[in-house]
């Protein structure tokens, strides 16, 4: 490990261990936090009794659908964007403008259209993430560099072939930075929308649980997810740096 | 291409979206009806009545005040972190993975904690909209900062300017587009996070209206106030994006005049 990935595992250690030690010493008071083991062993408990196993199966369901939706359906639209010029002139202003709206603001309307249940969720976290695997695809294609396509003319290469030969390939690194956000969007789009107004979930079990004054089962959870959600994040991040390094850049 | 003729579309797109975007709203009203979308037209008159009302007012003003004081500290503190963590290397290098990590995560789990520090009310709210906006400037910020060109530096020194001359002359005009980037997507989280906060357990503010609107199926009120905050964000955008590309041109022309 490098220097500065040892000092930041001291740092974060270090951070935990003070937590720890101000629950246990009385200087944060237990209706604020309590202390990281407390946690740790609540999460066991939770995770061992109760029906935690049913919310997170229509969390992470949820999630996955959404997930696919954004990426394969932005690729197709990002890819569509940018062969017809029309298009992209009409959609650019729009797409530029996206990510400035807080899409939470229409969870409402979502949950008054498709009532309660997990389809408002799949549509909010499918419409938060697709934009940037669109935009993501987009910039990709945009960058191939004109000698590659040069390239395929002269080996007289079928529209197919460039496309799957050339043309994806050397759009890869940008269309999988996409795909990193589309999937942390997804997570983010459905566990916010469970968390606001739902009646099953992880993030709906969240904030239940705030409701309730029961800090224990409360940080149980939200450690839960963030353990969840880091170590999905970090997966793809590895994977994106693996097929990186098998391109050679 | 004529300047004058790049202008005119600059005008000319944004417009179409627009009214593209009224029709197709118009198009899902009479798919979906009125109970789930309400037409346009009636719509913005009611938000018009809206905004008329005392009653409304208050609840506007809380949204705007939580809003302008999580942007002070995101912009403020992010640019501050941003600037030290951007000029010490290892500092930089032990935090990004972090707040990588952080930005990443769907912060919303955080909120109880956030409302068990800071009671419910106006200093959660902040406290959270600051927490979505602060990242990205901060991430902004410490890579314009490590990215400045040495050579202008060395210059700098050539030259014998006092330190505030070089933060003033140098450092300044070097990092402002990046940083300004980092402000714009700032500005936008920032939004998203003080919505984020009013839509669960809050009692003021604009989040609360849209919640009410809910349990009284009022769609109407719902579509009037989610349309307000995203011509608000989106024209706020379009106007920090047109500063954004300026400085960013002037930039280019600099660099590569060199």
């Amino acid at each position: 490990m490098s220097k500065a990935g040892w000092i930041r595992t001291v740092v974060l250690v270090a951070a935990v261990g003070a937590l720890e030690i101000a629950c246990r010493t009385g200087a944060i008071p237990a209706t604020m936090v309590v202390a990281p083991s407390v946690m740790v062993l609540a999460l066991v408990h939770t995770l061992q009794s109760d029906e935690i196993g049913m919310h997170l199966r229509h969390t992470l369901s949820a999630v996955a659908i959404a997930m696919s939706l954004s990426i394969v359906g932005g690729f197709i639209i990002g890819f569509i964007l940018n062969w017809v010029p029309f298009l992209r002139r009409a959609f650019s202003p729009f797409l530029a403008a996206y990510y400035a709206i807080p899409h939470f603001a229409f969870y409402p309307l979502l949950i008054v259209i498709f009532g309660l249940g997990p389809l408002p969720l799949i549509v909010l976290a499918t419409l938060f993430a697709m934009v940037a695997m669109i935009l993501a695809t987009m910039a990709g294609l945009d960058r191939v560099p004109r000698v590659l396509l040069k390239t395929a003319r002269i080996h007289r290469l079928s529209l197919l072939q460039e496309i799957w030969r050339v043309r994806l390939p050397a759009a890869a690194p940008h269309i999988l930075s996409g795909l990193k956000l589309a999937v942390a969007y997804s997570f983010i789009g459905v566990i916010a929308g469970e968390f606001i107004l739902s009646t099953s979930g992880i993030g709906h079990e969240i904030a239940f649980a705030y409701d309730n004054f029961d800090n224990k089962r409360m940080y149980a959870l939200i450690l839960f997810v963030l353990a969840i959600v880091t170590t999905f994040n970090m997966a793809v991040f590895a994977w994106e740096r693996r097929m990186l390094r098998r391109r050679g850049a | 291409m004529s300047r004058g003729l790049l202008s005119l579309r600059a005008w000319r797109d944004p417009i179409l979206v627009a009214i593209s975007l009224v029709a197709l709203w118009q198009v899902l009203h009479e798919i979906a009806g009125d109970s789930a979308v309400t037409a346009p037209a009636p719509t913005l008159s009611h938000l018009w009545e809206m905004i008329g009302q005392t009653r409304f007012l208050p609840h506007l003003r809380e949204t705007g005040l939580a809003f302008l004081q999580a942007l002070a500290i995101a912009f403020g503190g992010g640019v501050l972190l941003g600037v030290v963590l951007g000029g010490h290397k290892l500092t930089g290098e032990v935090a990004e993975p972090i707040l990588v990590a952080l930005y990443s995560i769907p912060k919303i789990t955080l909120y109880p904690v956030i409302l068990l520090l800071f009671g419910l009310g106006m200093p959660a709210k902040v406290a959270f909209g600051a927490l979505h906006g602060i990242i990205p400037v901060v991430l902004f910020t410490m890579n314009a900062v490590r990215n400045v060109n040495r050579t202008y530096l060395r210059a700098g020194r050539a030259m014998r300017l006092s330190p505030a001359q070089t933060g003033w002359h140098i450092l300044v005009p070097a990092t402002l587009p990046e940083i300004f980037s980092g402000l714009r997507i700032g500005f936008s989280l920032t939004l998203l996070g003080t919505m984020l906060g009013e839509l669960f357990a809050s009692q003021r503010g604009l989040g609360f209206l849209l919640m009410t609107a809910i349990d009284l199926h009022d769609v109407k009120t719902i579509l009037a106030i989610a349309v307000l905050i995203s011509a608000f964000a989106v024209a706020t955008n379009a106007a920090l994006l047109a500063i954004d590309r300026h400085l960013h041109r002037g930039a280019a022309a600099d660099s590569s005049g060199k």
